[in-house]
This record gives structure tokens, sequence and C-alpha cells, in this order.
């Protein structure tokens, strides 16, 4: 336990300079920072505003996963989409129902979201904000007023909604409004906890806005800190600059191949995507952005065999071409079969680069295109990916 | 007085012995799955049929075909799904990629390779290199021996001028097809044998209809990086029956791509309402593409009244250093500095340009790094090949953008 407890301390002391505890704490936030890299996935950090909702002083607190403040009537769901986010290294809003340290359950809007490092785009932390969902009666003011609140707090947003941007002036005196009127709800039902808890509940813009906020304030602090012992941490998986994504002739070549393909990096951690083709975006309809620098695990879900997986991670392992089937997921998590076929490509220095991986949407009725059979066209990508892979990495600049 | 010399052939296929250990060969039937009369009857491969059409004078619109997409890249699709099913099936004597291989620095871009594979350390066989016509032998090596699965398709005219694939086709053994196969012993990735009228066994000498053949060949792979040679008897072919070579070989990017990605970057910047000038030079290399927004400030009323009497237009040709000034007053005043000033209303802001760039370099799918560019290598590449250095040459007010 000593050990983990060290552990838990460097999680914070080799990344942030000193005080960054102290800085954290003078925000009135609710939120606590977990280190994905110990076992356990710990709580590193819990701020005052975070201890006094939920009852528990911080000792109590530190070194704990964050299931302990689950309970018996917290939607499962819930937990395994914040399970699969962490997984994916994406940020996630969601509310939960939560149990304080007398036992008592009570709603909150969970945003949760991966600090990164700025050098090697790993995650360090995940950072978790709590807002706490006043119970609120139903069809009423408060539904109203969350429109408004969805109208003016920033001025994208605005176009977008029902009603055209009004002038800043009017936006703000309508947000002080909002502000007062959530104070008068919280105050009028002190003993709304004993409302059906069953019940999802619903959050509100302000919900929303004080999550973005807190995240925004505790992620400026963190940065901050980090910046004084050179390891700087950023909200965003920065571009992968210089090793992560491909030369501008590779990509170039790689994107005339009309097929669906991604390429992985297995020298960098986590062995992520640094290619990806249109048609890999179509089917399985994730942007660009939201696909490079992450392993192609997300494609994974709850009903891929795990036997499979492992299979993938021996072949990629012993660095052999292998050919499966696996059960993969849209991003609208709709599944499909996949007909995955896998192997090492090597550049110029002869070495392992990179590992093609082409997809089969197996449950596509039109499989003999033009007379290739699927196994053929997959093949043929490879081969079409080994050329140019091999060819443009011989200049005398490439690593 | 015959020349000889002595050297140890290059093995090209699996089933090539030299004439000492051929032995004696069983009367009925080799069992290897050859393409002689033994193995052959019933033998299927796959046939590529082409479409006969004069391709030079087609070549300024893509209309040939209605689809488009399928012939193009379809002969390629079909020699490298081939040709890495034989890979993975262990066919090659070794992994070619798995050679180091780089450009030599200097003027030419001389390429080397590692490749200890090659070469088979046994006895030199006699050539004779003095007659470059020499009657075929069927005592010897010839591509009638290779085994069947060495054979990735058949290649032949189209009957009905289009393009045809079939799978699995019968060998038309009283019209010999032309094949392609795979060289045992590769120089590169895809390195194949294409052999006009196999079962003919012509010796190895050139004439009008094997060479068209090989031509519609590199046509119908439509893939720049796709190279197709010759050897004559002494100069260095290995076998005495008639066969081209090809490979391929990547050498950076093509006029094409660099314009696919400056009008992409465009179609981006038009999408995004953002006003641009684009400028081409050097003969088609460089190519530079100007974010700009002088009448975006002009009509909010930001431009000071002194560049504004001016009354130049910052257009293509001003931001590119040409400046045509209309009062006798500006010409004579003309000075770098004035220059400069004009300039540096028309550029955006140095945030608003990185902005710019995110979105356009998301918009293309790729990251031009803005040290590097290209490698020396692709920049050295004369005519043929583009650099694309130069797409990243997106202006700030940066002095070096107005040329000399």
């Amino acid at each position: 336990m000593e050990s983990q407890l060290g552990l838990i301390e460097q999680s914070f002391d080799l990344r942030y300079s000193g005080w960054v505890r102290e800085a954290l704490n003078e925000l009135p936030d609710s939120f606590t920072i977990t280190d994905p890299c110990i076992s356990g996935h710990p709580i590193v950090f819990a701020s005052n505003g975070f201890l006094k909702i939920f009852g528990y002083s911080k000792d109590e607190v530190i070194g704990r996963n964050g299931r302990m403040f689950q309970g018996p009537k917290t939607n499962r769901r819930s937990v395994m989409e914040i399970r699969e986010a962490v997984r994916e290294e994406k940020a996630i809003q969601i509310s939960l129902l939560n149990y304080r340290k007398d036992g008592t359950p009570f709603w909150m809007l969970f945003h949760m979201c991966p600090v990164f490092s700025k050098e090697d785009g790993r995650v360090i932390h995940f950072l978790g904000v709590q807002v706490p969902i006043p119970r609120r009666p139903k069809r009423s003011v408060s539904t109203v007023v969350g429109n408004i609140g969805n109208l003016c707090e920033n001025g994208a947003r605005a176009r977008e909604g029902m009603f055209r941007c009004c002038r800043r002036e009017v936006c703000s005196d309508t947000v002080l409004e909002l502000g007062r009127g959530s104070a008068l709800d919280s105050v009028s039902s002190p003993d709304d906890r004993e409302i059906d808890i069953n019940e999802p509940c619903e959050t509100s813009e302000l919900e929303k806005q004080k999550a973005n906020a807190a995240v925004s304030n505790v992620l400026s602090v963190l940065t901050h800190y980090s910046e004084l012992t050179g390891k700087l941490v950023c909200g965003k998986r920065c571009c992968l600059s210089g090793t992560g994504l491909l030369g501008s002739s590779l990509n170039i070549s790689l994107g005339r191949i009309k097929q669906s393909f991604v390429l992985s990096d297995p020298r960098l951690p986590d062995m992520p995507i640094v290619y990806a083709s249109d048609t890999f975006l179509e089917l399985t309809g994730y942007a660009r952005h939201e696909v490079l620098g992450h392993n192609c695990r997300f494609l994974s879900g709850l009903d891929t065999d795990p036997a499979t997986q492992f299979q993938i991670k021996e072949y990629i392992r012993t660095e052999q071409p292998c050919t499966v089937r696996i059960l993969n997921y849209r991003k609208d998590r709709t599944p499909f079969w996949n007909l995955l076929h896998i192997s090492p490509v090597r550049n110029a220095s002869g070495k392992v680069a990179y590992f093609v991986g082409v997809q089969i949407d197996d449950s596509c009725k039109n499989q003999e295109e033009h007379g290739l059979s699927p196994q053929r066209r997959q093949l043929s990508v490879v081969g079409a990916v080994k050329v140019a892979v091999r060819s443009l990495s011989m200049g005398a600049s490439s690593s | 007085m015959m020349l000889r010399i002595k050297r140890v052939p290059t093995v090209v296929s699996n089933y090539q012995k030299d004439e000492a250990e051929e032995g004696v060969r069983p009367a009925g039937g080799c069992g290897r799955n050859c393409l002689r009369n033994c193995c052959l009857p019933g033998a299927k491969l796959p046939l590529y049929a082409f479409k006969m059409v004069n391709k030079f004078s087609s070549d300024k619109g893509l209309v040939d075909c209605e689809d488009k997409e399928a012939p193009v890249a379809f002969l390629d699709s079909l020699l490298l799904g081939e040709w890495e099913d034989r890979m993975q099936r262990g066919l090659f004597r070794y992994d070619v990629t798995a050679c180091e291989t780089k450009v030599i620095p200097g003027e030419y871009g001389f390429i080397a390779q590692l490749n200890e594979g090659r070469h088979l350390k046994k006895r030199p066989t006699e050539f004779q290199v003095d007659k470059v016509l020499q009657p075929f032998d069927e005592n010897k090596f010839n591509f009638t021996k290779v085994g069947q699965e060495e054979v990735l398709f058949q290649f032949e005219p189209s009957n009905d001028n289009e393009v045809q694939f079939l799978p699995s086709a019968p060998i038309d053994v009283e019209n010999s097809p032309s094949v392609v196969a795979i060289n045992v012993s590769p120089i590169e990735y895809g390195h194949v044998l294409l052999i006009p009228r196999i079962l003919e066994c012509l010796p190895q000498r050139i004439d009008r209809e094997s060479f068209l053949l090989a031509l519609y060949m590199a046509a119908e792979a439509g893939n720049p990086y796709f190279r197709l040679g010759y050897n004559s008897l002494g100069a260095f072919a290995t076998i005495n029956h008639l066969h081209f070579q090809a490979y391929y070989l990547a050498c950076g990017n093509t006029l094409e791509d660099l314009s696919n990605v400056v009008s992409d970057s465009c179609i981006c910047l038009q999408d995004n309402n953002i006003p641009y000038n684009v400028l081409v030079s050097d003969s088609g290399r460089r190519i530079f593409l100007f974010p700009q927004c002088y009448a975006e400030k002009q009509a909010l009323g930001e431009v000071s009244p002194e560049l504004l009497d001016t009354q130049v237009n910052p257009a293509v040709w001003e931001i590119s250093g040409h400046m045509v000034l209309k009062r006798k007053k500006d010409y004579e005043e003309a000075s770098e500095g004035n220059a400069w000033r004009l300039l540096a209303e028309v550029s955006l802001s140095e945030e608003r340009l990185e902005e710019v760039k995110d979105l356009i370099f998301e918009a293309i799918a790729c990251h031009i790094d803005d040290n590097k560019g290209v490698t020396p290598t692709l920049l050295e590449d004369s005519d043929v090949t583009q650099s694309l250095e130069d797409v990243d040459a997106l202006t700030g007010s940066h002095p070096a953008m107005v040329p000399a």
C-alpha cells in the first residue's frame, strides 16, 4: 500500500510543480483527478469542493477507484459508457447517480476528459468534474430557463438556436437571471433528495456550462503547473507532428488507394493509427481527427470476441500477416462483421515501420467487385501500401 | 572465335535448375504442375483482357470507359494482390522489403540496395555472349517449366473492346496466351515477368507484336511507379525464352498529386468563405496559395486612407510583387516599405493564418511539415516529379514570398 501511495504522490509531483494542489483547491468546483497508469486507476487528487459534496475526507478517497461512489441504483449502462470513454481515451459528459458517504444518492452531471502529455500524446490523467443536478419540478420555468440559457451562453451556439442571437448586453442579463433562478430552485426544495431517483435527471445547459467551465479552469491550472516542470500537458491530444503523422508524399500516395484501410505505428505508445483512408471513415462513420492518434481497439465493443483480439495481438507481436473475422462497431454503435487483414509493412530500412489493417464489411453484398475476391482486394491494398512506404522512405532524410 | 563468360545466373523460378541437375523426366507427367503438356490440360488461371485502344490519343480525357474507376486501377490491383498472395505463401526466395535500400546522396538519385539473398553461391555457368540471337533450346530451362503457382494471370487483348476479367479461365493451348509470372528473386516489390505467347517458346528477341504487348501492359497498369524492362542475350538476360520484366518503384509525387493537393486546399478555402489568390510559377513546379482579407478590412473601414487612396487592389500579381500604380506620385515614391505596408494589410493575422492552415491540413488529410517540406531527393528530381514543398508556402507577411 505504501508503494501505491508513493506512486500516487509521484503521479502529481513528477508532472506538476509544487503548489499545484493548493492552486487546484482555490477552484470552487468539485472534481477528481485519476491516473490510468497506476493499477486500479485510482484517484490521485480530490478537490475540496468534491470532498464537501460527497462528505468524505481526503484520505478516504485518495487511492480509491471512482466506482466507490456508485451504488445499487446507479445505471450500469452509464457506467459502461464511462468505462468505454476511458478505454478510448475520449471525453464524456453524462448524468450519473452517485452516493454520498452517508449513503444518500444524488444525481450529478459527470464530465470526464483525458489530460494528454504534450510531447507524445499519451494520456497522463483523467479529470472528472461533478456538477450536482438540483431537482426540478416538471414542465416549469426551469425548462424555459434552460432554453434561454441555450441561446446566449456563447455567440456561436446561439446562431444555431431557434432565436437569432441577441446583443451581448441582453445575453449577460439573461444569464444573471438564470443564475438567480437556479439558486432559488435549490433553496426552495431542501428535501428533494427523497424524490424518485429512478428517473434519470435532465441536465440543463447551466450544468453543462458549469462543467465546461470547471474543466477549462482545472486544465488551465494543470497546464500552467506542468509548464514549470517542462512536462507539458494539454486538453487535446496534440497533433502528432513529426514522428506521428506521415510525410505528405506518403499521405498522397496512400490517398490513391480507394479502399478501407488504416496504418498503425508500432513504434509509438499504444500503436496509434497514423493514417486512415476516406473509405475507412465512410465505413465506420468517424471523422479523421477522431481516429488519428488512437489505437484501433475503439472499433471493438461489447460483443467483440476477446479471443480474436488476442489473436490479433499475437500476430502483430510476431510480425506475421493474418486475416480474422471480428465484430466491430461504427461510431453510431451499429455492429458489423469486419473481415480484417493485417500485415506488417517495412520501410526502406528493411524494418517493420507500420502495420496495415484492411477492412471489408462482411455483411456487404457486393463482394465480387470486378471479379476480384475480397481477399484479393485486401492483398492488393497491402501491396500498394508496401510499395509506397518502401519507396517513399528511401529519401536521405527519412529515419 | 566464340566469346564466353561465366556467371551465376539469377534464379527467377523455383523450378529453374541448371542443366546438370535436370535429369530424366518421368514420361507420364512431371508432377510439378508446370505448363507443359504433362500438366497443362485442364489448368486454369485468371485472365485479364485489356482493351486495344490507342491509349495516347485518349490520354487527355479519361472518358475511354464508362466505369472510370475500375479499369485504370484494376490491373494494378490484380498484380499487387496476386503478388502479395504469393509472398504470403512463401514462394519467393527472400522478402525483398526486408532488404535495406537507400537513395545515394547526390545529383542523380541513384538507389542502392543491400540484397544478400539474390546472389546464389553456386558454380557459375557459361554463357555465350557474342550472339544476341540464339535459337530456343528445349533442354535448357524455359518458362513452360515453371510451376503454375508462379504464374499470376494470363494477359490477352480483349475481343470486344472492353476490359474483361475472368478469375479462372482455361488456357488456350492452340492460341497460346501471354502470361505474367513472378520473379522469385525480386529486385523490388511486385517484380514480375511478362512472357508473350508462352507456349510458342519464342527465343529472347523482340518483335513488334511482343513489344506492343509490353507497352499495353505498362499503359494498362496505369501506375506512374510501374517500370518495364528488357535484357537481350549478351546484355545479361538469364533465360533464352522471350520475356520482359516489370516492377514498382515509387519515386515521388506527380504533377497530378500537386494539382490535387492545391485544388483541394482551394476548395476548402472556398467552402469556408475565405478569399484567396493562387500563383503558379516555375513551369508548374511551385504553387503559392495566399489567403487574404484586404477586401474585408476595406469594407469594415479598417484600411488607412492613404492606402485606399493609392487605389491598388491587391490581387494575385500585386501580392506576387508586381505593383501596378495609378498615380505618378505613388510610382515615384515607390519603395519596399510602401509595398510591404500594403501587403501587411492583405495578409491574415498570425493566429488566423494558423487556424486557416489547420483547416486546410485537416481537409487535405495530411500534415506538411513546415520545416522539412519534402526530402532533398524529391527536390532534385528534375522534370518528371514535382515538389510539394511550396504548397506549404501559405503566406503571412513573409518577405520570402515576394520574388526578387
